[in-house]
């Protein structure tokens, strides 16, 4: 949009803007440039600087940092297997949990929702992630854990013929395993439900209205329409939870016990890759420390792995699945 | 068969369908008001147990580390908290809105501009933890300017708020309409001008309303503090220091023995919540109101 | 066009919704009426579907009023549309032709804010009587839309079978009924052999014939066409105008168009509507050639609208 012709005779148009006008533009411009890929070059040095951290302890342990299962700060063995099955038993029952309960929760809001209330509801869905992940800790440990005990107590009683699930009535601790996975269900909950939201916004209506004219029942037509467009989506928005419950750190290190070993029971207290740095951080050296960060590097490339996926999904369900011609 | 026999002929089938219908649309609103549970029992005890804490010197005392006796106020987190938090903002919305702006002005859909976008959505994966690991590494480790610093805490922060700031600007400055742009550069405004007194005046609605969100997240994390700022008791001013926070102060006091200093963390909770509550209602209200304009 | 009777002598088990008794068609080619059969376009073949019994169904609509929130919409509309014939509605944009037709299988209530009230007779039963279970009716009353709709994320064969799985059609008596209702609109030769592919990968007048089929594989008694043809090209308009006049013979068909020309090529007889009114309801004839309305008169003669 900027003029440069220059007149007929040979000289510079008046319009023209000198080259020292040009200047705070080209500062601009460059500038800003600069500040986004010192961002990219920042992320990629702390990834390397924690690589170089996490040697010492990987280099000693090799592959049984992430698989043996013996972790042991007393005699500075450091086998991270606890690390890893508590991350992992944790995020499943977040997702067991959090999912079907996000993705109903955003089919009501969009579809079945009296459309006054949509507005106010989702806010109040949306605000369950405002709440500190350190509030969760604290309400969770005080009021949710204590509370749960005798349910928790019946339940694997009820249920001791399945192994790790059931079972183990005796052992029930008030900070375990399933109130970490429940705490991270709600956490999880309103990225799951937002996302799901946004993609069960983007059915056509089309489709919609054709699912109805056929004789659908509303469920019916959500179950033909809508469903299995939006399915990519959820499943990205799902895997994005996913990740938001690998990382989190305060509200589990306070709920699950901080016990370095795999627990029996779904209602025993464990250990996963973000609360044992937190718990162990303070007092740490050496390859104690070493363990830490290289335990903060498993954690960082599992969530990022999870998180490139999910963003796959989504963005397939986010492409309009147009008809060829 | 008449219409009225078809449809007779219909009913059992029909019935069942009905049947079903309604039990699914009674099952998703059940899992609704079972999502919202937790919220409203969270700021039910907040409330049932933090506002006794909030009395008497408990906004102008700071926590002691005392065995014994009063265990002190919030005062020292409080503060804390909103200095290493403003730093942080003035670090992460300037930074934030600049690669936005970067984005959404010159880079729009090169490769370079779509790396970066991608980058910055990595980034918002990232476990808080590890942004205070990355700093603790860069910065303690090598004790620049000094060990512990409640400014390295903030440097931590940032990097948590940058990603937010960064997508909500975007937004923001996409929704600024281009015809405004183009008109400015059609008589004769520099790019830069036109950035300044056009895009950035009309987007700043907004772009507040962003960084308000971002705010709010700042002040709740913990992690990334734990690595960087370490916390202490006394009040400080000084932001080359070990500085307190709220979300530091409740995390220390939850494993403590005394019943008194849980009490203490119910009221520092609340007192946390409050604030981000605020910003956040106030921030999603303000953006609602801003669309329907 | 095939008579019906020259059919085989199948009989058919309706195990589900709305038992009438039907009897399959063969193989068109095997039939003694030579019809086109290997072409890869073939024709329209209504006798697919076997013989239908009984009368035609015809529509009454009497004192129709239908709202948006506080707008009038419809202000009481008295129509007949006979059985198997094919009724058009013309009419200027907005003056409601499209409301008043989704009023007929009930889908207007459906906006939000909307309702309709009167009486939408289908062989003496009321649609809108109370009680009346709404999914019951749409089946009796099928609808083919503006822009062709498949379910994306469904194949053509379960684009087809998508109402009928609705009511649990069983695997057998479905697969039948969806290759009898594709053979019905001329797509089976293009089609049978990828029943798997997207309904999307189709062209637009193949879609829009999917959607047809979709549409009257459940067997409905009469068809809505809310301007079925306006998002294609002529050629593929000038097909789906031949099934229309293939439909007739099965359905009462009411087709909502703004092109006239349509209307004379394939209604019986035509509507008129302004601002939410019939003008005029006469032989598609009268209308365009001598209407008795002054208004039909500037409308067909292209003075306004």
């Amino acid at each position: 949009m900027e003029a440069g012709a220059s007149t007929v005779t040979g000289g510079r148009s008046l319009i023209e803007p000198s080259p020292a006008a040009r200047l705070p533009d080209q500062v601009l411009r460059w500038g800003l440039l600069g500040l986004a890929g010192a961002i990219l070059v920042l992320i990629a040095y702390f990834f390397i600087r924690l690589i170089g951290q996490s040697g010492t302890a990987l280099d000693h342990f090799g592959l049984s940092f992430v698989f043996g299962n013996n972790w042991d700060v007393s005699r500075d063995i450091y086998h991270g297997a606890p690390l890893v099955v508590g991350t992992l038993i944790t995020s499943a029952i977040a997702l067991l949990i959090g999912v079907p309960v996000a993705v109903a929760t955003a089919i009501y809001l969009t579809e079945l929702c009296p459309r006054r209330l949509r507005q106010p509801l989702s806010m109040l869905v949306d605000l369950l992630a405002a709440v500190p992940s350190v509030v969760y800790g604290l309400w969770g440990v005080f009021v949710l854990a204590p509370k749960l005990v005798p349910a928790e107590k019946w339940f694997a009683k009820t249920f001791s013929f399945i192994p790790f699930i059931g079972g183990g009535a005796s052992s029930v601790t008030p900070t375990n395993y399933f109130i970490a996975g429940l705490i991270l269900a709600i956490m999880i909950l309103p990225i799951v439900s937002a996302i799901a939201r946004e993609v069960i916004a983007t059915v056509p209506a089309d489709n919609k209205e054709a699912a109805l004219a056929l004789g659908a029942t509303r469920w019916e037509m959500i179950r033909m329409a809508v469903l299995p467009y939006a399915r990519p989506g959820i499943t990205g928005g799902a895997m994005l939870g996913l990740g938001r419950a690998l990382g989190e750190t305060i509200a589990v290190v306070v709920v699950i016990g901080d016990a370095p070993a795999i627990g029996h029971h779904l209602f025993n207290q464990g250990y996963t890759l973000a609360s044992v740095i937190a718990n162990e951080f303070g007092e740490a050296t050496g390859i104690h420390r070493s363990a830490l960060f290289a335990a903060g590097l498993v954690l960082f490339v599992l969530t990022l792995i999870v998180n490139i996926i999910a963003r796959g999904f989504v963005a397939r369900g986010h492409r309009a699945r147009v008809p060829r011609r | 068969m008449s219409a009225a026999e078809r449809i007779q002929a219909l009913a059992p089938v029909s019935g069942r369908r009905r049947y079903t219908d309604t039990m699914m649309r009674g099952l998703l609103l059940a899992a609704t008001i079972v999502a919202l549970i937790p919220l409203v029992l969270v700021i039910y005890y907040l409330i049932k147990r933090g506002v006794g804490s909030w009395g008497g010197s408990f906004f102008t005392s700071d926590p002691n580390g005392n065995f014994f006796g009063n265990p002190g106020g919030i005062r020292s987190a409080l503060l804390g908290s909103l200095e290493i938090v403003g730093l942080a903002t003035l670090i992460a919305i300037p930074i934030g809105v600049g690669v936005a702006l970067y984005l959404t002005e010159y880079g729009k859909q090169s490769l370079f501009a779509n790396v970066v976008r991608y980058f910055v959505d990595v980034m918002t994966g990232v476990p808080s933890i590890v942004f205070g690991l990355f700093i603790f590494i860069v910065l303690v480790l090598a004790h620049v300017g000094g060990n512990f610093t409640a400014w390295k805490g903030s440097v931590a922060l940032s990097l948590l708020m940058l990603p937010i700031v960064v997508r909500s600007a975007e937004v923001v400055l996409l929704l600024v309409p281009s015809e405004l742009r183009e008109a400015a550069l059609a008589l004769g405004a520099p790019r830069w001008r036109v950035v300044f007194r056009v895009v950035l005046p009309t987007a700043l609605p907004g772009l507040v309303t962003g960084s308000l969100l971002a705010i709010a997240r700042g002040m709740g994390e913990t992690a990334p503090l734990l690595f960087t700022t370490a916390g202490a008791f006394g009040l400080t001013f000084s932001l080359s220091q070990q500085m307190n926070a709220l979300p530091l102060q409740i995390y220390n006091d939850i494993l403590s023995p005394r019943n008194v200093v849980v009490d203490r963390a119910w009221g520092a909770a609340l007192a946390l919540v409050t604030l981000v509550l605020i910003l956040n209602v106030v921030a999603r209200v303000a953006s609602q109101r801003s669309r329907m304009a | 066009m095939i008579p019906p009777e020259t059919t085989s002598q199948e009989q058919v088990d309706m195990s589900t919704s709305g038992g009438r008794s039907e009897q399959t068609s063969g193989d068109p080619s095997e039939r003694s009426s030579g019809a086109p059969s290997e072409q890869s376009q073939a024709a329209p073949d209504m006798s697919a579907l076997g013989v239908r019994e009984g009368a035609g169904h015809a529509i009454k609509v009497a004192g129709l009023h239908a709202y948006y929130g506080q707008q009038h919409a419809i202000k009481g509309i008295n129509l007949d549309f006979p059985a198997n014939e094919v009724t058009a509605i013309i009419g200027p944009s907005g003056c409601g032709k499209s409301t008043m037709v989704r009023c007929i299988n009930r889908m207007h209530e459906e906006i939000p804010g909307a309702r309709a009230e009167g009486s939408v007779t289908l062989d003496d039963f009321d649609v809108y009587a109370p009680g009346v279970d709404v999914t019951s009716v749409r089946r009796l009353i099928g609808m083919v839309f503006q822009k062709p709709n498949p379910f994306p994320t469904m194949s053509i064969f379960n684009n087809v079978a998508a109402g009928l799985r609705l009511t649990g059609t069983k695997a057998d008596n479905l697969r039948e009924r969806v290759h009898r209702a594709l053979r019905a609109v001329g797509l089976w030769n293009e089609v049978k052999g990828r029943l798997d592919a997207p309904g999307i990968g189709l062209s637009g007048g193949q879609q829009q014939r999917l959607c047809i089929a979709r549409a009257i594989a459940v067997e409905p008694e009469v068809i809505l066409m809310d301007e079925p043809c306006s998002a294609l090209d002529p050629v593929a308009t000038l097909k789906i105008e031949e099934l229309i006049d293939e439909l007739k013979e099965r359905y009462t068909i009411v087709i909502v168009t703004h092109n006239m020309q349509q209307a004379a090529r394939v209604a019986n007889s035509t509507v008129f509507m302004l601002d939410g009114e019939v003008i005029e309801h006469a032989p598609t004839n009268t209308i365009f050639t001598t209407p008795h309305d002054e208004r039909t008169e500037r409308y067909v003669t292209g003075k306004f609208g």
